[in-house]
């Protein structure tokens, strides 16, 4: 309910996004603002969370120790990211625990790109190269959004973000350049994963149910069509470089607009996958609602033995 | 190799193997942990464990002058050939189980790897201080989980429990000293991991006593990693490591 004091809060509130000034985590903001927030902010971090699945299908299976090092701990930069991305969002007057159960119930969604499979190690190199590479141009951009706590992370995160991406290209380029088993691998890691890459930057700006109170609040900065085509353009060359054939047969050069033409993306998979019916979705949740469960009795011993303690000091000053 | 090369390639390989396992181990946790803070907390245990066994294996191959690799000796040797002590392979099991078994490993490589500073070998020398310092930091963590389980609910002391019993049998394997280590510590190079053994138990015995949690000592023995005898684990977990390396042997990555 709006009073006489949130109304002029409003006026002030409109005047620091407007004089792009940071929003603080006790200043005054609309409701709608705060959720439209925790949406976007938990999602972000419920998609660290389960990116560490399909990723982690390779530790265990990593070609070399430098490999399954640098992946280990990429990985563990992702938890990390979670983790800082969750605190940010508690900092909006929500817990840790109702998100979980937000993304456990299906409430909340994370990137639909985790819903896809790691076949092969060249996935790896792909998800890397590809979808760390979408999340920098996406997270680039966040770095100017109004809350200050989102930013803030974003400023963190994507300077980790563009090693995980280096490693990822790195990864492809060995490959790209080994033996014929080997480039075959890459080339159909990059076919597999580009297209999800692509729809990492949502629906187009026509259709974005979100996008129009994101912009004018600065939340989100620059548009999902507009981002996307910056990571194209970015990207193809990169392909070239490592010499493998174009996942997209329309991908060409546009002279007049400077900018690379590319191929519709196939929006009826994309809300498939969106709306639970990728080929992991389901096992992404089983996983992560496994692990919450087992660990249950380890949350539960600590919570005892914190009380037991509390207890103890309780008695001892008595 | 002449005897002494010999042994000290041995020395350095199990010690190298104890560490890939137990970092092949650790890094299962990673998107399986109670918290996402352990999550990052095991992966980095592992990493450490990793950056060990890479030290080891890149000095053991340069010891051996024949041109090979980190990945050649932990990619294409077989169950026989693999000579970790048998406490750094088992399976994970459940949170409390990993942790009994960190602490105990911990306690261990404190004392072993404090002496190890001391190798009259200057590069082990180096390597057992970079080790030293993540051991400290690691047993700083696994005796408070530890305690904590140990005395929070009776679920958690019943599990702790099952892991002290499970792992009883595997600890003294740690204290176990082979003929060729014994000419090694006469050299300088190695530590005498049977002097440490008293220790080790009155330290652990104490440290659980206080949360009423018994562990008589580490005298029974299963013995045998060092000579390549393992539990029926490890076989699985090196076809599931080295899979890539076996199926396209030769390449790079």
């Amino acid at each position: 309910m709006q009073t006489v004091d949130d109304a002029a809060a409003q006026i002030e509130f409109d005047r620091r996004i407007a004089d792009e000034q940071k929003i603080e985590p006790t200043d005054w903001m609309p409701d709608a603002y705060r959720k439209n927030l925790i949406r976007q902010m938990s999602q972000h971090a419920h998609s660290e969370v389960i990116g560490m699945q399909p990723e982690g299908n390779w530790i265990t299976r990593a070609p070399s120790l430098r490999r399954k090092a640098v992946l280990l701990s990429k990985v563990q930069d992702e938890a990390g990211h979670g983790l800082y991305l969750y605190s940010a969002t508690e900092s909006l007057g929500i817990t840790r625990s109702e998100l979980i159960e937000a993304l456990q119930t299906g409430v909340a969604k994370y990137a639909s790109i985790f819903n896809y499979p790691t076949l092969t190690w060249a996935d790896v190199g792909a998800i890397g190269w590809l979808v760390d590479g979408a999340a920098i141009v996406n997270q680039i951009s966040l770095q100017r959004t109004s809350y200050g706590p989102y930013s803030r992370a974003m400023i963190r995160i994507c300077k980790e973000e563009s090693f995980h991406q280096r490693q990822g290209y790195e990864i492809m380029y060995e490959l790209a350049h080994g033996s014929p088993e080997q480039k075959a691998m890459a080339q159909d890691a990059m076919n597999r994963n580009w297209w999800p890459a692509l729809m990492m930057f949502g629906p187009h700006d026509s259709d974005s149910a979100h996008s129009g109170k994101s912009m004018q609040w600065k939340i989100k900065r620059q548009s999902n069509d507009y981002l996307r085509q910056k990571f194209i353009d970015q990207t193809v060359p990169q392909i070239e470089v490592l010499g493998l054939e174009m996942p997209d047969p329309e991908i060409k050069w546009n002279e007049e607009l400077g900018q690379y033409d590319s191929g519709e993306i196939n929006w009826e998979e994309f809300y498939q996958v969106i709306n639970g019916s990728g080929p992991c979705n389901y096992q992404r949740l089983k996983h992560h609602k496994k692990a919450h469960q087992d660990g249950e009795w380890v949350r539960e011993a600590v919570r005892a033995y914190s009380e037991k303690q509390q207890a103890k000091k309780e008695q001892k000053s008595a | 190799m002449n005897k002494n090369s010999e042994n000290l390639y041995r020395f350095l390989v199990g010690l190298a193997d104890d560490s890939v396992v137990l970092s092949h181990r650790l890094s299962e946790w990673c998107s399986n942990g109670p918290y996402l803070e352990e999550d990052i907390a095991l992966s980095n245990i592992a990493l450490d464990y990793i950056g060990r066994a890479r030290m080891f294996y890149q000095y053991a191959v340069e010891i051996e002058g024949k041109g090979r690799t980190e990945d050649d000796i932990a990619y294409h040797r077989n169950e026989r050939e693999f000579t970790n002590t048998l406490i750094h392979e088992l399976p994970i099991n459940d949170f409390a189980f990993t942790m009994v078994r960190q602490y105990f490993v911990d306690v261990f490589y404190c004392e072993y790897l404090q002496q190890l500073t001391q190798s009259s070998d200057s590069q082990v020398a180096a390597i057992a201080a970079k080790a030293l310092k993540e051991s400290r930091y690691h047993l700083k963590r696994s005796e408070p989980w530890i305690k904590q389980l140990s005395e929070g609910t009776e679920e958690s002391k019943h599990r702790v429990q099952l892991a002290l019993d499970e792992l009883e049998n595997f600890v003294g394997e740690m204290f176990l000293m082979e003929d060729w280590e014994k000419e090694l510590v006469e050299q300088g190079i190695a530590v005498d991991r049977e002097a440490l053994q008293a220790d080790w138990d009155k330290q652990v015995q104490e440290f659980l006593a206080e949360s009423e949690m018994k562990f008589p000592d580490s005298q029974l023995q299963i013995r045998g990693g060092r000579n390549g005898i393992h539990t029926e684990h490890l076989g699985h977990m090196l076809s599931e490591m080295q899979y890539l390396q076996r199926v396209h042997p030769g390449l790079k990555w």
